[in-house]
């Protein structure tokens, strides 16, 4: 049985028919269209699909589009304004954070969460937050030096 | 995902007459063992109950030298509480160590012990520190409520609304992580209480967290970790897989033990 589901996504109002077993990256990349967000596991593995809820990331692939009812969600799109990056954003561009691209969406969205709560991280700090983010191509080290850099840009 | 309704019932009382009128209802807190088992179709509940917006259920109480934290309490908010830090630091560190940022920011304790994994870490502090179970119905003790893989006290259509602990003398845990999962392959929970020293083990048991009595005691006469540098723990009843044997485990328990000891500082 289909039931209505609204929220808040990247500041505007959406409702959308869903069923109650729709997850929320679902709703976000069939009904909304938002393709920034990815599925790269689907077992809460990989944080390719995270976004935030009320500021707070999260894998939207372990959410209920309905956990999400009347809720504030923001995805990678909600980043850029006009044509202008987000400081993460340039700052992966920058220091060659990715190569695929695939995991991308989710490290900026991760890393944006961790800067939010602690402005200035380390490197430990950084690699330790991104226990739940997993990339193929890049190794890492370029995604560590992509969030310091995007940090101090943030910080700015 | 076979097909289920969604409720979100706004308090306890309607939650629990949701969850006795549903066919086969389940609690839904924050999803995130329920959803992956859903989605490998290992349950087919006709009904999930969202308990997550219940505002009795949630929170961090301190009360003296007890604190009481509401089920649907997440692990980032048990890592972050400065008052669980200041009552029982073993306690945040553990919140800390269970799966990644993601993960801690909608699992919930509640949720944790209700489905007692083996290889979870709140059983661990939950057996270790001897705290209570606060349900709807009763309140039930750590050494009554884990009953074996993933079994608990829990009846039906019973919901876990808080646990309480008191504030040890101190306390430590120590987990081995297993390398993929990052779940526990051996934890080791000391606390030294009112009561007694207390070593849990979680990880490690093939039917999920238990004591160490043995360990215990010798800690009760001498807490150091040469009093238990001779426990050895047999290893007829824990895991063996392709992480570690049970001979491994078996010795990882005494390391991770004497870690915890070390930690208690
Ligand atoms: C990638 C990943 C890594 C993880 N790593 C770890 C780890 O390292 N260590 C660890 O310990 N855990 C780990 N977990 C598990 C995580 O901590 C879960 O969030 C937690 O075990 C379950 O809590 P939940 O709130 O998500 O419960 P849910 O998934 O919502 O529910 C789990 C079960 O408990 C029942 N339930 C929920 N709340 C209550 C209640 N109040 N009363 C009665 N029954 C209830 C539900 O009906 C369900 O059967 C990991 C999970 C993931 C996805
Ligand atoms: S797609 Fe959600 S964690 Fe991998
Ligand atoms: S850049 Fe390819 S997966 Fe990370």
């Amino acid at each position: 049985m289909p039931v209505t589901v609204s929220m808040t996504v990247n500041g505007k109002a959406v409702s959308g028919e869903v069923e109650p077993r729709t997850l929320l990256v679902q709703f976000i990349r069939e009904n909304l269209k938002l393709t920034g967000t990815h599925v790269g596991c689907d077992t809460s593995q990989c944080g390719a699909c995270v976004v935030h809820i009320d500021g707070t990331s999260v894998k939207s692939c372990t959410v209920l589009a309905m956990q999400a009812e009347g809720s504030e969600v923001n995805t990678i799109e909600s980043l850029a304004t006009n044509d202008e990056l987000h400081p993460m954003q340039a700052a992966f561009r920058e220091n060659h954070g990715l190569q695929c691209g695939f995991c991308t969406p989710g490290m900026v969205m991760s890393a944006v969460d961790l800067v939010k709560e602690n402005p200035d991280p380390s490197e430990q700090e950084i690699r330790e937050w991104l226990e739940g983010n997993i990339c193929r191509c890049t190794g890492y080290h370029n995604i560590v030096k992509s969030i310091k850099a995007g940090a101090e840009a943030m910080r700015s | 995902m076979y097909e289920f309704d969604y409720q979100r019932p706004a308090s306890l009382a309607d939650a629990v007459s949701a969850l006795q009128s549903a066919e086969d209802g389940q609690l839904l807190a924050g999803g995130h063992t329920l959803l992956p088992t859903l989605k490998q179709r290992l349950a087919r509940p006709s009904d999930l109950i969202d308990i997550s917006s219940i505002g009795e259920l949630r929170g961090i109480a301190v009360d003296g030298d007890t604190i009481t934290v509401g089920a649907t309490t997440t692990h980032a908010e048990v890592e972050g509480s400065e008052a669980v830090r200041s009552a029982i630091p073993a306690l945040a560190d553990l919140a800390g160590m269970i799966g990644d940022p993601q993960v801690r920011h909608r699992g919930t304790i509640g949720g944790s012990i209700a489905n007692n994994d083996p290889a979870a870490d709140y059983p661990g502090a939950v057996l270790g520190l001897g705290a209570t179970v606060v349900t709807n119905k009763r309140e039930i003790t750590a050494d009554d409520f884990f009953l074996g893989l993933f079994e608990t006290a829990l009846a039906e259509d019973e919901i876990i609304t808080a646990v309480r602990f008191s504030k040890p003398e101190k306390a430590c845990y120590m987990k081995f992580a297993q390398p993929a999962s990052r779940f526990s392959l051996v934890g080791a929970f000391v606390a030294k209480t009112s009561g007694g020293v207390r070593v849990a083990v979680t990880g490690a048991g093939q039917e999920g967290v238990f004591r160490v009595t043995e360990m215990e005691a010798a800690l009760d006469a001498n807490f150091s970790a040469d009093a238990i540098a001779n426990i050895a723990v047999p290893d007829d009843n824990l895991n063996s897989d392709i992480h570690g044997s049970a001979e491994y485990r078996a010795h990882l328990i005494g390391v991770m033990a004497k870690r915890a000891i070390a930690g208690c500082g």
